[in-house]
């Protein structure tokens, strides 16, 4: 919802623009990326305000390669620069090795991804598959709705990643072209705002030689385990962090996106559709029009994907008569997005018995059109009715193209 | 009496075999760069030897991200320098083996190299991936014998010569370049420090022979490294932007065969049937070092 007090302060914007802006604003000391479609025009942007010299004390690197790209930050951070990076598809698949370093080092590296997916065949269009392969990387996730989250979460990110309790690196996660390509109306982080927001990075550990310490150290059988418990211990404590930043931001600045998940006409709902990024701006389009007919559908925004909040999740959906997921990503053996998944574990060990059906929806860039949703309601409704006859399926297949 | 050795730091009590080169090419390195210095280390035996977690063989600050990366960390470690304001007090120094600098970390290293970023990157050249236990690399010499190019009824050993390195790391327009071994520690702090002086990426190969890898006593490491250049199959020489500017002469370089006979890995050589022509091979290559480089 748009605030009217911020009608005034609206500029229409590139979404990729918003986000440059955005991280320009959050002051930067070392940004490292390499062009892949269609993240360019976020580190086209940033290379302009490099060149124009608009972010103090920032070093910009054109590394040879998305791998180089957070390897470098990697670096950077260790030393106690703000990073930033933006990438997407084959490149976020190519930091693979490195997302997994990062965390294990409590390096709070934050960048943009702006989803695509992921070849063989290659394609450039929307889905969530290459940021939903680095789930277990132990990154922060968080998946935006439109430009103005996307814009508005960076700050909430560093926040939080950077919090001494947590030392975690984080990414953004939105829709490639859907949002990095469209112009929208937003209001443009202001510098003292955010200043007044975001403090400066100050970690406990960084490489100096007036201190040496030592990152990155081996660890046998005896020690290797208490590091993931503490990267597992970090990400729970970020639970909490995620919404108290969430709610510090609309202080300062008057937005709110949701914390950990969102709702929308969920109080009394019956069917409760679930989802992640701008596709939830369509479905809210189709609950309107069932709330106009007076039927009890809501939408249940998740917004962390990691940490995933077991307990909001649960408690929005505890009173549900039936849940779908719409998932753009498939783990390709279990024929279930991951949002379902984590969803339908999460109420397996609780007294909540609502049944949940999944959709795996938009590959590559499918449209997913208002009838489709519509469609995905009414058989929910029927499940809700006399339960569930497919558990999970693709939506809109082509059976022509089989 | 000769001048006190500088002072280094890294400490003894790592977990490095008895003679092993790492050791000598790391204390050798911070010898000649001084404590102000951030080291950036790839995966490899050095890194394996000296942390293991909680304890730390460092005295100066050191990170180890992962294999091919160093050329990008340290990268990223002297933009993050310069972005705080600290890069006039502090020197970059990467050191790191043959596989993570010549095949796993090459990309990274180059990126680094092209873009111009102000750090030394020690290359440790023990010519195989000897932490893994002594498989093939592309510094791994003609006819070596390693678990991954045994000799066998059709083979000597390696069939390729050694990656010429120094050249493609010159070619980057690297302002300074050398070769060095751990045979002659002076010439490697000389080299190092100088590196160090330097403004820009500048490269340092130095051979350093691996007491469990190559086959010989633990007590020759330093004896191996010297019969190298001795043989002239280890040219030591500096680069300033693209010209080759100091040699160091062999007066009489001794046949290859000193320095092939007192290694396992070429022992077959010495037995198979047709091993005189592999040696003459690798006396050839000597040779050319020689004219090449004028050795002599």
């Amino acid at each position: 919802m748009i605030n009217p007090a911020h009608k005034g302060k609206m500029v229409v914007v590139e979404g990729s623009y918003a986000v440059a802006h955005s991280a320009k604003i959050c002051r930067p000391n070392v940004i490292s990326a390499y062009p892949i479609t269609p993240q360019t025009h976020i580190v086209e942007d940033l290379s302009q305000f490099i060149a124009d010299g608009e972010i103090p004390n920032c070093e910009y690197i054109n590394v040879e390669s998305e791998f180089s790209a957070i390897s470098a930050l990697v670096g950077a951070s260790a030393v106690g620069a703000r990073t930033y990076s933006a990438t997407t598809s084959q490149g976020l698949l190519l930091m693979h090795e490195v997302l997994f370093n990062a965390s294990g080092m409590r390096l709070p590296i934050i960048m943009t991804v702006a989803n695509r997916a992921v070849g063989a065949p290659i394609n450039i269009w929307n889905d969530h598959q290459d940021s939903i392969a680095q789930r277990d990387t132990g990154w922060i996730q968080l998946y935006v709705e439109d430009v103005q989250e996307a814009s508005d979460t960076l700050p909430q990110l560093y926040k939080v990643a950077e919090d001494n309790e947590i030392m975690m690196p984080g990414m953004v996660c939105m829709d490639g072209f859907i949002l990095s390509h469209v112009y929208e109306p937003v209001v443009l982080l202001e510098q003292e705002l955010t200043d007044s927001f975001l403090p400066a990075f100050q970690p406990e550990n960084v490489l100096d030689p007036e201190d040496p310490k030592t990152f990155g150290a081996f660890a046998a059988p005896d020690t290797y385990e208490e590091f993931r418990y503490l990267q597992e211990q970090a990400m729970q404590k970020a639970l909490p962090k995620i919404e108290a930043a969430a709610k510090e931001f609309e202080e300062v600045f008057g937005r709110f996106h949701g914390g950990l998940v969102d709702g929308y006409k969920l109080d009394d709902a019956e069917i409760i559709v679930m989802s992640m990024g701008s596709i939830l701006g369509t479905i809210k389009d189709v609950v309107d029009q069932y709330r106009a007919r007076g039927e009890k559908i809501g939408v249940l925004k998740v917004r962390s994907f990691r940490p995933f909040p077991v307990e909001q999740v649960r408690e929005a959906i505890k009173n549900a008569h039936a849940v779908v997921v719409l998932d753009k990503n498939i783990s390709i053996g279990t024929n279930e997005g991951a949002l379902f998944t984590e969803t339908k574990s999460c109420l397996y060990n609780s007294k909540i018995r609502v049944p949940v059906m999944g959709y795996t929806v938009g590959h590559g860039g499918r449209d997913i059109r208002a009838e489709s949703i519509a469609k995905v309601i009414e058989e929910t409704k029927k499940a809700a009715k006399s339960g569930i006859s497919v558990e999970s399926q693709f939506l809109d297949l082509r059976e022509e193209l089989l | 009496m000769s001048k006190p050795a500088p002072k280094t730091y890294i400490t003894s009590g790592h977990s490095g075999c008895a003679g092993c080169c790492d050791a000598f090419a790391a204390k050798f390195t911070l010898m000649g760069a001084g404590p102000n210095c951030i080291v950036v280390n790839p995966t490899g035996c050095l890194e394996v030897m000296s942390t293991p977690f909680p304890l730390s063989s460092w005295q100066v600050p050191w990170i180890h991200s992962l294999f091919e990366n160093a050329g990008a960390v340290a990268s990223g470690v002297e933009a993050a320098l310069k972005a705080l304001g600290k890069k006039d007090d502090i020197k970059v120094v990467a050191i790191g083996g043959d596989g993570s600098t010549m095949d796993i970390g090459i990309r990274s290293l180059s990126g680094a190299f092209e873009r111009g970023h102000d750090f030394t990157y020690v290359c440790m050249d023990n010519e195989a991936y000897m932490n893994t236990g002594i498989q093939r690399s592309s510094g791994t010499p003609f006819d070596a014998s390693t678990t991954t190019t045994p000799p066998g009824k059709f083979s000597f050993g390696n069939q390729r010569p050694k990656k010429n390195m120094v050249a493609i790391m010159a070619a980057h327009g690297s302002p300074y370049v050398a070769t060095t071994s751990i045979g002659y520690p002076r010439d490697m702090m000389r080299k190092v420090k100088k590196g160090t002086e330097i403004v820009g990426p500048t490269y340092i190969h130095a051979h350093a022979p691996c007491t469990t890898g190559w086959g010989f006593d633990t007590s020759k490491t330093l004896e191996v490294a010297k019969l190298a250049v001795e043989t002239c199959l280890w040219p030591m020489y500096e680069m300033e932007n693209g010209e080759i500017t100091q040699v160091r002469k062999v007066k009489d370089p001794r046949p290859v065969e000193d320095y092939l006979r007192v290694q396992k890995r070429f022992k077959h050589l010495f037995t198979m049937e047709g091993g005189e022509e592999e040696i003459k091979k690798i006396q050839a290559t000597a040779d050319w070092n020689i004219k090449h480089f004028g050795l002599q």
